[in-house]
């Protein structure tokens, strides 16, 4: 739940921030160019500087849905309890936006995992490596068109022998 | 010929089984527990149960102290390199019990990064059905791993030049439940940057026969 002095502060500075209610959550929906300049001003002015998760949705087979990803930013300040939710779509064939880990370091491994789960590329992060899958692994497996079973990867392993060591 | 009468408390027997039957009741496992099954094993070794009983309850968390490995858990893609190199640190002679559905098959995490049944990838000498086996199925596949011991070992290392040893352990042609999935076809390729990624299982370079240092001299 957001005040209202919040949600016009942001109206004021981002004209083409759709802002949405649901269930008492707010939830703001900017392009992708925007969202740092946006994340800046949450953490900078309005005091929204606890960055609480940053996720992703793979929108493929989902009715009317009309972009690929949705990645989403949940935001809080711990002083005044509010939260909030920052949306934006993302499109084939190179997902990108501006990292924001110049904001949250904490944002490093969280972008890690969006980029190892649904490779969206993280424009300046400073270190963009699989979190959680091996370094070899080429798939990115929580996108819908990828198999529940892979592609062989986890049958493709080396095999060691009673003979050996 | 005379006939030589023994007192009672001596027994004969071959070394061979001498030997075995000291290796059978000295076990130390390794317990290589990723899941449920290794709170099964933790109260294996317990008072309970008391693995103590059958001679098996030295758990040691150091590879080069062990000979049983008892893999207890589902084992993903990324810790497959893991197991192997704990199972390459080990002593011969060495064994390996797969406890549970998910060590043996891979359960009922059929996806992407589960190995399906760790017997694809090193080899296993006892499988132990059951989500989580109970502690006495646990005991049970000791006693027979126990037994299998006494049948198989040599006191000087014979079944090690075994040239069966050098074959996979299970050789997969293809994914019984996904036959449409590629098992070996490079997609996920090893050979592509083996240091960097893999940095130990290049397989070793062939030696002589191994020899244990007092071959037994016969007189």
């Amino acid at each position: 739940m957001a005040e209202e002095s919040t949600l016009q502060g942001i109206r004021e500075r981002f004209p083409s921030a759709e802002i949405s209610e649901f269930r008492g959550q707010h939830r703001i929906r900017i392009e992708p160019a925007a969202v740092h300049d946006l994340l800046e001003f949450l953490k900078e002015e309005l005091g929204l500087g606890l960055l609480v998760d940053i996720t992703c949705v793979d929108y493929l087979y989902y009715p009317n849905a009309k972009d690929r990803f949705g990645l989403v930013y949940l935001l809080a300040n711990p002083e005044t309890n509010e939260r909030i939710t920052v949306r934006t779509f993302l499109n084939e064939p190179e997902p990108a936006v501006p990292t924001a880990t110049d904001l949250w370091e904490g944002a490093n491994w969280l972008e890690r995992e969006v980029w190892d789960m649904f490779g969206i590329r993280f424009a300046g992060h400073p270190d963009l490596r699989r979190i959680l899958l091996p370094e070899a692994f080429e798939a990115h497996p929580l996108r819908k068109d990828y198999p529940l079973q892979g592609l062989g990867e986890r049958h493709n392993q080396p095999i060691v022998t009673r003979d050996m060591g | 010929m005379a006939q030589v009468d023994l007192p009672d408390n001596v027994v004969i027997t071959k070394l061979d089984e001498l030997v075995s039957w000291c290796r059978k009741y000295s076990l130390w496992p390794m317990p290589f527990a990723t899941a449920c099954c290794g709170i099964e094993l933790m109260a294996t070794g317990a008072s309970r149960h008391d693995l103590a009983r059958f001679g098996a309850e030295v758990f040691r968390f150091s590879p080069r102290q062990c000979d049983l490995m008892i893999v207890a858990g589902r084992v993903v893609m990324k810790m497959m390199p893991v197991l192997q190199r704990i199972w390459l640190q080990m002593h011969e002679p060495k064994w390996c019990i797969s406890m549970g559905a998910c060590a043996s098959t891979g359960g009922v995490f059929d996806t992407y990064a589960v190995v399906q049944g760790i017997d694809r990838f090193i080899p296993v000498d006892m499988y132990v059905p059951g989500c989580p086996p109970r502690p006495e199925q646990l005991i049970q596949a000791i006693i027979d791993l126990q037994e299998k011991i006494q049948r198989t070992g040599t006191a000087w290392g014979k079944e090690l030049h075994d040239p069966r040893r050098s074959r996979p352990p299970r050789l997969l042609l293809s994914d019984p439940n996904h036959p449409e999935l590629p098992v070996s076809a490079g997609r996920f390729p090893m050979e592509r940057q083996p240091e960097a990624s893999w940095p130990m299982l290049s397989p070793p370079p062939p030696e002589e026969p191994r020899r244990l240092n007092s071959e037994p001299k016969i007189i």
